[in-house]
């Protein structure tokens, strides 16, 4: 071949795999190729185990809905604990390792820091959950999520949840390693974007709460081996609870971070006030670790001043935070509309903002069932002596599913409609039904929720099997079973969709290499607008303002209608 | 944005609606703190969590030694037990069952022993709601006042393992 045949090897183009980069088509960002492959791989496993644990969740729903009644006991009891721990650690944990890999790297400009490290994390996750997986199915861990002694499993069941955890654990250091470097090395100059900033508030949240689940199941491994005697069940409850508890608040800050990115995908918001979103992570860094206390409100042996102490996180600063975070995001999505031309009355912005967007549906029907059904019910079933008429109902399981399910795997499935175009860089095929998805599946949590609380109220219990033999409840607690029922079968069939289409598109959709993704719907400036002509005005988001109230009224009544049904029950100290 | 590097000067104090808001967000927080010392010294129902470390089996020596002192009845084969009014009443979780019936006088005040002989138990009574767990290796002491008659259910509402759902007891009150 002689060298005239050869281009001038003048400004050479790179390949990818060379730099280690590619350039995003869409968004123009540098993809640390490495993160992506990372990304891929635990936001697929996530999607696995949600297929695992939404299959669990009919059939749980289905069983307790007592007209169908579907499973025997012992595998309702079985498929319980695969529910909860697919579901809240399994898919949870894995979607948030892909985000704590996407926050340190894409939006820095950062190289991943080792993948190696990577491959470690990701394999002694995928093996923990397996492990457990197996054990559960086998009929050997019949001890549902929380595994309280002197309940006791295969050793197997708590080996694979210690390996799940410090595989985390390993991936939350390549997530700080990762951090560390690109500060070393000036990738980026000044504060870290606030995405990154919410991810890193959910990586320190989630050292401790995994530090914790090292403290308890270590010894609990170690009397299932055998090794030592039974660990007291009361110090039992106090440590896992800081596990528990605490990693529902790494998916807060994740799902939280998540609104900021949507709402700045789909209408170009920016925080209104970039310090007051920031201490608000703060806040739930230093004060969400009390919250632990929630679950040992009626229990012996921890006396009152203990229990309000931590109940009032020092006087609630973490619940404030989340109260910040409820304006600053609807704040930041308003006056990003409100620039672009829709100005017109209260709510013009809301009309007229991007509702085809399925990534935008999910978003705001996440902050809203977190905030208006999650947020409240769960500050009040918090209170001290409020938790006397709630503790173990359903009210208990109807608060989480609104806060985790309707909250944060709603934010989950609705970032993932960025994530496929961006990361796997193809096209989703379906998009009308994509367009439907996070309606019937926040519509469903939405009403199993409810049917939870309401049947939780007459109080049936939660964890059990068949509340017939208790011959006490009637026709209204079967009547909230069955709307329970019903908006399983809903939320299921808006996973299940969720999960083909993800699945379709991964394998089938069109490649969008080289070019924008297709736009799901994204807010258009109106002619004669300007971006930042409202940056010095601060009382222009006045739709936000009058459903910021709204919330305070609705929590004032619901907080005081308990304390009022509490009133009402016999004298008790 | 938010996926951005924000702006040198982005330190600046919350302003306007912001602010209000921030304002009424901590008052209301203020308010929810309160209330639970509030009710802690003026309202009637309070979970002070008082206990005594007690083993299962003296724990059960105790109650049958109540429950063979104060029986009145029996109902498919489990004593209908009695305490003093004022007194101290015994009640065991274990699976999967309540042990004894309790027979209560509205408007009296009873100093209830709660515990289990082998794994959690939830004590949670019917149709009141009122919750409570039970521990093994716990004497969990609630001072308790019925103030309505009738024959309330205790369910159990802590998994116990397969029998949970059968984990059925009574309390009388006259």
């Amino acid at each position: 071949m002689s060298s005239a045949t050869l281009p001038a090897p003048a400004a050479p183009v790179l390949p990818d795999a060379a730099t280690g980069f590619r350039r995003c088509d869409t968004t123009g960002l540098s993809v640390c190729l490495a993160a992506q492959k990372f990304i891929k791989l635990n936001a697929v496993a996530a999607v696995v185990f949600l297929l695992v644990g939404g299959i669990a969740a009919i059939l749980l729903a289905l069983t307790r809905w007592q007209a169908v009644h579907l499973l025997p006991v012992d595998w309702f009891y079985r498929i319980l604990t695969l529910h909860g721990l697919n579901m809240l650690i399994f898919w949870i944990l894995f979607f948030e390792v892909a985000v704590l890999y996407f926050a340190c790297t894409i939006p820095l400009k950062a190289q991943l820091y080792s993948k190696k490290v990577a491959w470690v994390s990701f394999a002694m996750m995928l093996t923990g959950a397996l492990m457990v997986n197996t054990v559960i199915l086998q009929g050997r861990a019949d001890v549902l999520l929380t595994s309280y002694l002197p309940l006791l499993a295969d050793s197997k069941f708590y080996l694979g949840i210690i390996l799940v955890a410090v595989g985390t654990l390993i991936g939350v250091y390549n997530f700080f390693a990762t951090l560390y470097f690109a500060k070393r090395n000036r990738t980026y100059e000044g504060s870290m974007p606030l995405v990154t900033f919410g991810a890193t508030a959910a990586a320190i949240i989630a050292v401790v709460t995994l530090l914790h689940g090292a403290i308890v199941m270590i010894p609990t491994f170690a009397y299932s081996m055998g090794w030592i005697g039974q660990p007291d069940p009361m110090w039992y409850r106090m440590i896992w609870w800081g596990l528990g508890h605490q990693s529902q608040q790494v998916n807060v800050c994740a799902m939280v971070a998540i609104w900021y990115l949507i709402a700045n995908l789909s209408t170009g918001a920016k925080p209104v006030n970039e310090t007051v979103c920031r201490g608000a992570f703060v806040l739930y860094i230093l004060f969400i670790n009390l919250a632990s206390a929630h679950h040992l409100l009626v229990d012996p042996g921890v006396g009152s001043a203990w229990k309000i102490w931590n109940t009032s996180y020092a006087m609630y600063l973490a619940v404030l935070a989340s109260m910040i975070h409820g304006f600053t995001v609807p704040a930041s999505v308003e006056m990003a509309m409100r620039e672009k031309g829709y100005m017109k009355g209260l709510f013009g912005w809301v009309t007229s903002a991007p509702w085809r967007n399925p990534a935008f549906a999910g978003f705001v029907l996440s902050l809203m069932i977190f905030g208006f059904i999650g947020g409240i019910t769960g500050v009040t079933l918090g209170t001290q002596q409020i938790n006397i008429i709630a503790h173990n109902t359903l009210r208990i399981t109807g608060h989480f599913h609104a806060t985790v399910v309707g909250g944060t795997s709603l934010a989950f499935m609705a970032v993932t409609y960025y994530v496929i175009p961006l990361i796997f860089r193809r096209d989703f095929i379906w998009r009308g039904a994509a367009r439907l998805q996070p309606w019937l599946f926040g519509g469903g949590i939405l009403l199993v929720s409810l049917g939870m609380s309401f049947a939780g109220s007459l109080g049936v219990p939660r964890r059990d099997y068949d509340i017939e033999n208790a011959g006490i409840f009637g026709p209204a607690a079967h009547l909230f079973l069955g709307v329970m029922g019903i908006g399983a079968i809903t939320a299921v069939v808006g996973l299940l969709l969720f999960v083909v289409l993800c699945v379709g598109t991964i394998l089938f959709g069109e490649k969008n290499n080289g070019r924008a993704m297709a736009d799901w719907g994204t807010a258009k400036a109106m002619v004669g607008s300007r971006e930042g002509s409202l940056a010095h005005d601060h009382w222009a988001m006045k739709g936000t303002m009058a459903l910021t109230g709204v919330f305070l009224a609705c929590f004032a009544v619901y907080y005081f209608a308990n304390w009022k049904a509490l009133a009402d029950v016999w004298p008790v100290r | 944005m938010s996926l951005a590097i924000p702006d040198r000067d982005w330190y600046k104090a919350p302003a306007g609606a912001e602010k209000l808001w921030i304002g009424l967000a901590l008052l209301w927080c203020f308010v929810m703190s309160v209330m639970m010392p509030y009710w802690h010294f003026r309202g009637k129902q309070n979970s002070r969590g008082e206990a005594y470390a007690v083993q299962p089996a003296s724990f059960l020596e105790r109650t049958e030694k109540f429950a063979a002192a104060n029986k009145v009845g029996e109902r498919n084969g489990i004593p209908i037990v009695e305490p003093a009014p004022g007194g101290d009443a015994y009640l065991i979780g274990r699976m999967w069952s309540w042990f004894p019936i309790l027979k209560l006088r509205q408007g009296e005040t009873y100093r209830l022993h709660l515990s289990a002989l082998d794994l959690q138990h939830g004590f949670s009574l019917q149709p009141l709601n009122m919750n409570f767990q039970v521990l093994p290796g716990y004497d969990h002491v609630l001072t308790i006042t019925p103030t309505s008659k009738g024959e309330f259910t205790i369910v159990c509402n802590e998994f116990c393992g397969i029998g949970h759902d059968k984990m059925i007891g009574k309390i009388l009150v006259e």
